[in-house]
């Protein structure tokens, strides 16, 4: 090999910094702490402006009872939303741990049915909320003659929010350490026993986190509910009558422009729900990396 | 012989843990100076405090003085300006996920290249040096990633050699390297010591005779006994020195 | 007891089924009566006119614009964010701002819209020949209501990358920024495109916040300071009182979204599988 002397051949320069890394370096930070700061002050702007402009219309009238168009209380969608989350829990949570179960636990590799399983529920974390609106309608409403209800809603709800339970469980169920399972099949427990008793205790605030980041996206689904659940303003007197959550009554109440005031004050409530959840689902994720 | 690196004092703490103790070292000009030792005995702390890349670790505080060509790296040099007459091939080989040309093009074009012919140069150069351009010379476009192991680690050598830097400082370069790659590495290692300034972390006693000219033993973060590397392995002063290249710990 | 396990997995693919069937069947005759060419590429929407004409081609170019200007807009914000997150936010502030980002996607569309209503709508009406309701304003509010999973999905392929390239580029002498931005984000590309087709897939699906602020008028638009109405808006507003062929041609408005958005999630996937195999 000729070695050529590279040192004398292309000189040795100069050892000051070269102006355009230094000016380059100091736009790319300019740019990223900016984007950063938009970022996050559109997001706390968003948060202030809405408790600063919403909070001194927080009267006693929002909440009484009855609704009428003069008060335009908020309490019977309060009781609606209520009802509905518990509903779409009651229908989502069973199915989706379970296969999050089957998934984990119990699905071969490889398998084509599995493969589908897996495409099926990635496709329905992307369908948007008006798409599963129209759904319901179609089948829930119409096709099952349920009409506009809380069954209807929460259904469609119920669907919507399958992946969500679902991949949190499975991440969940994925992160127990393997020695827990084999030191109960170790004690001669079964793989069912194993399941229920070990695995998912110990996958459970996981699984909780994921319920609660549900119980969000419920309180603040809009698009899906108006053509399944509908915009009655009472309290639904049965699981086949219809009923509007906090966030369908919010969207009459701004569309409408009558109201602007009980609009502000609505979104207050919609969104400490929405933060107490979210800090709720922090917490406990915060726990679960902990530990 | 002219001094490259001048080592006064130098201590360095990880928080509470004292990794390198009292160092005193004069590394010699277009040489190659070994650095061996068991694992953890402070060996690549110091060499990555040659171009401060311990700057990145947290809670690291270093005392004491290195002068490069007797400037002091920790006062007024800028570190970008040291890393750059201070080349570094990492212990594994770390190509960029780009083409090959792209790669050895990062440096020269962070330092300011942008002409088209001036890089093509620069690139055909370095690869030259580094013994690999005509494995490569008709695949400049494609994605390094592709490449041998053996053959990612001396287009790391040759990204390094783009910058023009004065010293190379090779953090075990042959650890991850089959033999017959191994072997490539140190001849060309043997090459470029006429050009260049090097320092080489080994964990292999055998490639510290090979390679090395002289060599300094490190035990629990210091110096015990630094000499060239034929008298060192020949007739060791220190017992724990004999100890070590005989094989009786580490 | 495994049965009844796997019959539950089979529940996605059963919802994904009929989800399918059903807007497909209520969808596509009404597409056939209208005539395919007249439905998707027909730029008048006048379902009350003798004899009514069913063109969605308005909104379709209306949910293209929005969608591509909330990309123009939150993409960068995103991976910038993302990149400050990842590699310039100190430790401890980090601790506070995942949560917020969090929060962030968490806060629902409804309120965002709200927010675009009584904020941004005014704001928007100060520039000269803006109506306010406008293709701006949707695309910038659509943008900032993004954010949150481009920030969170780029932010993970940022962190995937290996230590190594950023040491890399140090030691030749790049900067901080420099090593970041050039060694770093083009190993990350493959993660951060996966996101950027995610925040599309959102935006163009989004419906409260969008008719909100759109104006939702159902003409081919004529400046981004006009208004604007998306396919998301043309299903809510008039499904209410839609009858018919009426009714039939917004479903197949429903069926071209579900389309649209089954080609992201495609895109995604492949994407992103892709980025697996390096």
């Amino acid at each position: 090999m000729v070695l050529p002397q590279q040192g004398a051949r292309l000189g040795r320069k100069d050892h000051t910094p070269k102006p355009t890394q230094g000016f380059q370096s100091w736009l790319l930070r300019l740019l990223v702490h900016g984007a950063a700061l938009f970022t996050f002050s559109i997001l706390l702007f968003l948060i202030g402006y809405i408790l600063v402009r919403g909070i001194p219309y927080l009267t006693p009238d929002l909440f009484s009872l009855e609704y009428t168009s003069e008060n335009c209380s908020m309490l019977p969608s309060i009781i609606t939303t209520v009802e509905m989350t518990l509903i779409s829990l009651l229908i989502a949570i069973p199915i989706s741990v379970f296969t999050a179960i089957y998934l984990v636990e119990y699905a071969k590799k490889g398998n084509k049915l599995v493969d589908l399983m897996r495409l099926t529920t990635e496709t329905l974390s992307g369908i948007p909320s008006i798409v599963y609106g129209l759904f319901g309608m179609l089948f829930f409403v119409t096709q099952l003659g349920w009409k506009l209800s809380l069954l209807s809603g929460s259904l469609t709800l119920a669907i919507m929010i399958l992946p969500l339970i679902m991949r949190s469980t499975e991440e969940a169920l994925l992160a127990v350490p393997d020695m827990y399972r084999e030191a109960s099949f170790g004690l001669g427990a079964g793989k069912l026993r194993t399941v229920f008793r070990i695995v998912l205790p110990s996958a459970m605030p996981g699984i909780l986190a994921g319920i609660i980041l549900a119980v969000g996206r419920i309180v603040g689904e809009t698009a899906a509910l108006i053509y399944t659940a509908g915009t009655a303003t009472e309290i639904p007197n049965g699981l086949l009558s219809s009923g509007r959550t906090l966030a369908v009554h919010m969207y009459c109440l701004s569309s409408e422009g009558l109201h602007t005031d009980q609009a502000y004050a609505t979104a207050v409530v919609l969104l400490l729900i929405v933060l107490v959840m979210n800090t709720a689902s922090a917490l406990i994720a915060r726990k679960l990396t902990k530990n | 012989m002219n001094v490259k690196y001048k080592i006064k004092d130098l201590n360095l703490h990880y928080g509470e843990f004292h990794a390198l103790k009292d160092i005193n070292l004069d590394l010699p000009e277009k040489q190659i100076t070994a650095f061996i030792g068991p694992s953890g005995c402070g060996k690549s702390t110091l060499l990555k405090t040659l171009n401060r890349m311990n700057d990145l670790v947290e809670g690291c505080r270093i005392d004491g003085t290195v002068l490069l060509d007797s400037e002091d790296i920790f006062d007024r040099m800028d570190v970008n300006v040291l890393r750059r007459r201070v080349g570094m091939v990492f212990q594994k080989p770390n190509p960029f996920p780009m083409s090959i040309y792209d790669n050895i093009a990062f440096g020269p074009r962070t330092h300011g290249v942008h002409s088209k012919s001036k890089l093509d140069e620069i690139v055909e150069k370095s690869l030259q040096d580094a013994a690999i351009w005509d494995e490569v010379k008709d695949r400049l476009g494609k994605s390094a990633l592709g490449m041998s192991g053996g053959q990612q680690q001396r287009l790391c050598i040759a990204r390094a050699l783009a910058i023009q830097p004065e010293v190379l400082l090779m953090d075990e370069p042959t650890s991850a390297l089959d033999p017959i790659s191994t072997m490539k590495v140190e001849d060309l290692v043997q090459e470029l010591k006429q050009n260049y300034t090097i320092v080489m972390v080994t964990h292999n006693m055998q490639q510290a005779t090979r390679v090395s000219d002289k060599t300094a033993f490190f035990l629990l973060g210091e110096v015990v006994e630094y000499n060239q590397t034929s008298e060192l392995f020949s007739m060791p002063q220190d017992q724990r020195t004999e100890n070590y290249i005989t094989g009786r710990f580490g | 007891m495994s049965w009844l396990f796997a019959l539950c997995a089979c529940m996605s693919i059963v919802a994904v089924a009929l989800i399918c069937v059903f807007l497909f069947a209520n969808g596509i005759p009404a597409m056939k009566e209208i005539g395919v060419f007249d439905f998707l590429l027909g730029t008048k929407w006048a379902p009350k006119n003798h004899p009514a004409s069913y063109g969605i081609l308005p909104m379709i170019v209306g949910s293209l614009c929005v969608t591509l200007g909330s990309v123009i807009i939150g993409v960068p914000v995103g991976v910038l964010t993302a990149v400050y997150l990842s590699r310039f936010c100190p430790k401890k502030l980090h601790r506070l701002l995942e949560p917020l980002v969090q929060l962030m996607a968490g806060i629902p569309s409804i309120i965002y819209g709200f927010f675009g209503l009584v904020v941004m709508v005014p704001l928007a009406r100060m520039i000269p020949g803006c109506t306010g309701v406008s293709v701006m304003t949707a695309a910038v509010l659509l943008g900032i209501m993004i954010l949150p999973t481009v920030i969170n999905l780029s932010e993970s392929a940022i962190n995937a990358v290996p230590n190594s390239y950023y040491e890399g580029a140090l030691a030749l002498g790049a900067t901080h920024e420099r090593s970041v931005f050039f060694a770093v984000l083009p190993a990350a590309k493959s993660g951060i495109l996966a996101a950027v087709v995610l925040g599309i897939g959102r935006a163009i699906g989004e419906t409260m916040a969008v008719i909100m602020v759109a104006g939702n008028q159902p003409i081919l638009p004529r400046s981004i300071f006009k208004g604007i109405r998306t396919m998301t808006a043309n299903i809510v507003i008039e499904m209410g009182y839609a009858t018919g062929l009426h009714r039939e041609a917004l479903i197949a408005t429903g069926v071209v979204l579900f389309i649209f958005i089954l080609i992201i999630n495609l895109t995604f996937a492949v994407i992103k599988k892709r980025g697996e195999k390096r």
